[in-house]
């Protein structure tokens, strides 16, 4: 694989991204602008007494914002903003867009990349040793978890937290972004569902690669049963693992969203909520475009570390081939 | 008409709130440090110390003229002081900024005289220019401030007349204004303050002259308040002269319910907004205080559409008053100590008439009063009219978690009678273009607002009249108590509109909204002001 090759690959996916993105932004904004209602009123409306508002003061904020124009001017005239850079300015706030984002980027950051180093771990570790317990009933036991950590709503399991170690135990705060104590809880509860899914990924494909004939290989050669299981197995079975890191990126910041008000942290989830909530549509259009932006680079960042795990993978003419 | 602000229940909340409900019942014999209800009676005020306050939501603005959310008035209205003050049990208006002022006969002009040496954080001091500066900016402000801008409909102007006297003119009789300028919407900032773009204003906060002053805003998080020291200026209700007690107040915010239930048990804060029924028992079990005020304004109600065909019938109209038992209401759905609705204003709102025994319930008169109007039982026990069924649907907005529990059983109470009625939930934003455009059968909700003229802004067809009243006797009360400065004159008319709407029922009045707060033993003198919001500037902690 040729450095000019890998760099054309790049260049490519980097172009499908700019399409992913457009189509994530157009389908966005006709689905929000299919919306009763608009953001004037919704502000205008929240949180005050209807009785003060009249609807020629609604007319003229409406027209101040831009939301009286036709839709197609609105949307060629957002999307050229866009393509700047500038994702227009929340109707709530008043703020830039990119600005509030920006702003609430690094505590869900800091929360997802915890959860996601708890899960890689807890799920790792569980998966590892429920295939290598020996003890049919440890690894039937162990292999149901992910299961349950699955299907357990997110905001139960962080009231349940709250309610026993902090209400209780008084070990950690109930809400806040506070140092690293205020980390804990919520890292814990959005790392559960996350770890379960790499849990079951990975338990699946380490049985499936057990069975392979490169394994038997490996012991007929005199390899002990851990370096087997670690050393062979793993290495091949983390691949299919990888593939659902993009995935997890999405469920990540789908579960911040619950995390964050279940604790009260700031961060993208709670902003989302509030946007969605007050029907800030560029808002709510700013953090699908993120969201949509997290998955391509993520899903690209794996493309690219496959070959290092498994060197007969090669990228190269804009798709993996085996060699 | 659009349901008070109350935080808004986030994604998973009505889910979390049982939840966390039946968590806290499980451990409540186990929560909470000893302190009964005597402790709140606690010996001298100390001065110094940190309250942290939790509450639900953000509004995204710290600034007081253009905040309409309890939440987040709670904590701003501490920022800057008003004209005027409103004594919450009398209603009377009193000298805060303005040691006093004069209102021309036919209310159109509003003379104040400032109090001299007043100055605002950022070291200015309080002028008539100030006032004007302020009352100039207000109609600019964006589209949060529409209870500042509402107060000023009509506004033409204010003149300097002397460096400390302000004369504010309304091109119509304007009564209310006296009344609005001791809210927190028309609370004094800074000249400089003034002249900054609304979303500045918003992020950063303004200089206002208030007892505590900005420490920092972080969105969705915290508001911090900082003690002003110097501050020698307070309200005439206030019991404490010169500065406040306490140092610091950390509004926390929580969306959770259930989390600020439990952090309050927990010590973790020392007082909460909006407390439910269902955990009021485990709160008092930890030695909690509630405190709890009824809003003032217009009470939760059904606000009927006057002009469609079926409710131009005063006999129709006449019967769904008669078959809601407002009691039993109150009883399974609202906090303790809530009252059912005796008028359409709340009892706390000055110029209040009772007139409980007109909304009484009998619904044997209302089977008499349909049967009487032509509508007879059908197969399922819903009434029918010449193959018309009685049915109508009532639009409400999920921005109170009683919203729906309540309507659920008024919807079960006019089935009694034979009324079938459907809920319709719309978000607030769909509400409120539904409501001026006229297409909805009934909706629910209330307004708050210590000054009776609010049944005009509601009620009066020269107005956006959303309820569709038809033209009459009404409206002549409502324009003349506009114009009258006599206040028991003014209180006949206010009284004389109440009976009417009640005669008419144009509106179906419900029940109070109550805010019912709960507050750590520890905390002293947290009390309400007229409009039921919060006053700190005499709390202190021991």
């Amino acid at each position: 694989m040729g450095g000019s090759a890998t760099g054309r690959y790049v260049l490519r996916r980097l172009a499908q991204a700019v399409v992913v993105l457009w189509a994530a932004y157009t389908v966005s904004f006709l689905v929000l602008d299919a919306l009763p209602g608009d953001p004037v009123t919704a502000m205008a409306s929240a949180g005050m007494d209807s009785g003060a508002v009249d609807q020629e003061q609604l007319d003229q904020l409406r027209a101040e914002y831009g939301y009286d124009d036709p839709m197609l001017v609105r949307y060629l005239d957002h999307l050229g903003s866009a393509a700047t850079g500038d994702l227009g300015d929340s109707v709530a706030t008043g703020r830039p867009v990119v600005d509030t984002i920006a702003q609430a980027l690094p505590p869900t950051l800091q929360l997802a990349g915890a959860a996601l180093a708890l899960a890689v771990l807890l799920g790792g570790g569980l998966a590892l040793v429920a295939t290598y317990s020996r003890r049919r009933w440890l690894r039937q036991v162990l292999l149901s978890l992910p299961g349950l950590g699955v299907s357990v709503p997110t905001f139960w399991v962080g009231l349940v937290l709250v309610q026993v170690l902090s209400f209780q135990l008084r070990l950690f705060p109930a809400f806040g972004n506070s140092g690293p104590s205020s980390l804990v809880l919520p890292a814990v509860t959005l790392a559960i569902p996350t770890g379960a899914l790499v849990a079951q990924v990975l338990a699946k494909s380490l049985l499936t690669a057990l069975d392979e004939p490169y394994v038997q290989t490996a012991r007929a050669k005199g390899a002990g049963r851990a370096r087997v299981h670690l050393s062979h197995a793993l290495r091949n079975a983390s691949l299919p693992a990888l593939t659902v890191v993009g995935l997890l990126a999405g469920q990540l910041l789908a579960n911040s969203v619950v995390v964050e008000t279940v604790f009260s942290r700031d961060g993208l989830g709670r902003v989302t909520a509030g946007a969605v909530g007050s029907q800030d549509l560029p808002l709510v259009q700013g953090v699908v475009v993120l969201g949509a932006l997290v998955f391509v680079l993520v899903n690209l960042a794996v493309d690219l570390v496959y070959p290092l795990l498994d060197r007969r993978i090669v990228v190269a003419g804009g798709r993996r081939s085996l060699a | 008409m659009s349901p008070t602000a109350r935080p808004r229940p986030a994604v998973p909340a009505r889910a979390a709130a049982v939840l966390a409900t039946a968590a806290l019942l499980l451990t409540a014999c186990g929560g909470g440090a000893g302190g009964g209800a005597d402790a709140a009676a606690g010996g001298e005020p100390q001065s110094g110390g940190t309250l942290t306050f939790a509450v639900g939501s953000d509004a995204g603005c710290v600034d007081p003229q253009q905040v309409g959310s309890n939440d987040t008035i709670y904590s701003v209205r501490q920022l800057v002081d008003s004209l005027t003050d409103q004594d919450p049990e009398t209603g009377e208006i009193v000298p805060w900024l303005a040691e006093s002022w004069e209102v021309s006969e036919d209310a159109t002009s509003f003379t104040f005289h400032l109090r001299p040496g007043v100055t605002f954080s950022d070291g200015t001091p309080l002028t008539a220019q100030v006032v004007e500066d302020n009352l100039d900016a207000i109609p600019d402000l964006g589209p949060l401030a529409g209870l500042a801008r509402g107060y000023l409909v009509g506004y033409t102007g204010t003149r300097v007349v002397d460096e400390l006297t302000a004369q504010v003119t309304f091109g119509a009789p304007n009564v209310q204004f006296l009344q609005a300028t001791s809210t927190h919407s028309l609370g004094l900032v800074s000249s400089a303050s003034a002249a900054l773009p609304p979303e500045q204003r918003c992020s950063e906060g303004v200089a206002g002259s208030g007892p505590f002053t900005l420490g920092e805003y972080v969105q969705n998080q915290s508001i911090t308040l900082e003690r002003r020291d110097g501050y020698d200026w307070g309200s005439s209700l206030w019991d404490k002269d010169g500065e406040a007690h306490l140092d610091r107040v950390v509004f926390q915010i929580v969306p959770e319910a259930g989390v600020r239930t439990g952090s309050l048990q927990s010590g973790q804060v020392d007082a909460i907004g909006s407390v439910a029924q269902a955990d009021e028992a485990a709160l008092e079990g930890a030695g909690i205080q509630l405190k709890a005020r009824a809003n003032p304004g217009v009470v939760f109600n059904i606000g009927l559409n006057n002009s469609l065909p079926l409710l131009q019938d005063p006999q129709v109209r006449q019967a769904l008053s008669l078959a809601i038992d407002r009691q039993e209401i109150v009883d399974a759905v609202f906090p303790s100590g809530t009252e059912p609705a005796t008028s359409p204003l709340a009892h706390t709102t000055p110029g209040y008439r009772d007139l409980s025994d007109e909304l009484a319930t009998d619904p044997d008169r209302a089977a008499e009063l349909l049967d009487a109007a032509g509508w007879t039982p059908g197969a399922d026990g819903i009434r029918e009219k010449d193959g018309t069924r009685l049915a109508l649907e009532v639009v409400w907005a999920p921005v109170a978690a009683t919203n729906r529990p309540a309507l659920e059983l008024v919807q079960q109470q006019l089935r009694a009678v034979g009324v079938e009625l459907t809920l319709r939930e719309q978000p607030i934003a769909q509400l409120l273009p539904q409501l001026q455009s006229g297409e909805f059968q009934a909706a629910w909700g209330n307004v708050t607002r210590a000054d009776a003229d609010i049944l005009r802004s509601q009620f009066s067809t020269a107005l956006t009249n959303v309820y569709r009243v038809p033209a009459g006797e009404l409206d002549g009360v409502l324009q003349e108590q506009a114009a009258t400065v006599d206040e028991a004159q003014r209180e006949e008319l206010i009284g004389q509109a109440q009976q009417l709407l009640v005669d008419n029922d144009f509106l179906i009045p419900v029940v109070e909204l109550q805010t019912t707060l709960g507050v750590a033993p520890a905390v002293h003198d947290l009390e309400f002001d007229a409009s039921s919001r919060l006053q700190l500037h005499d709390t202190w902690k021991s």
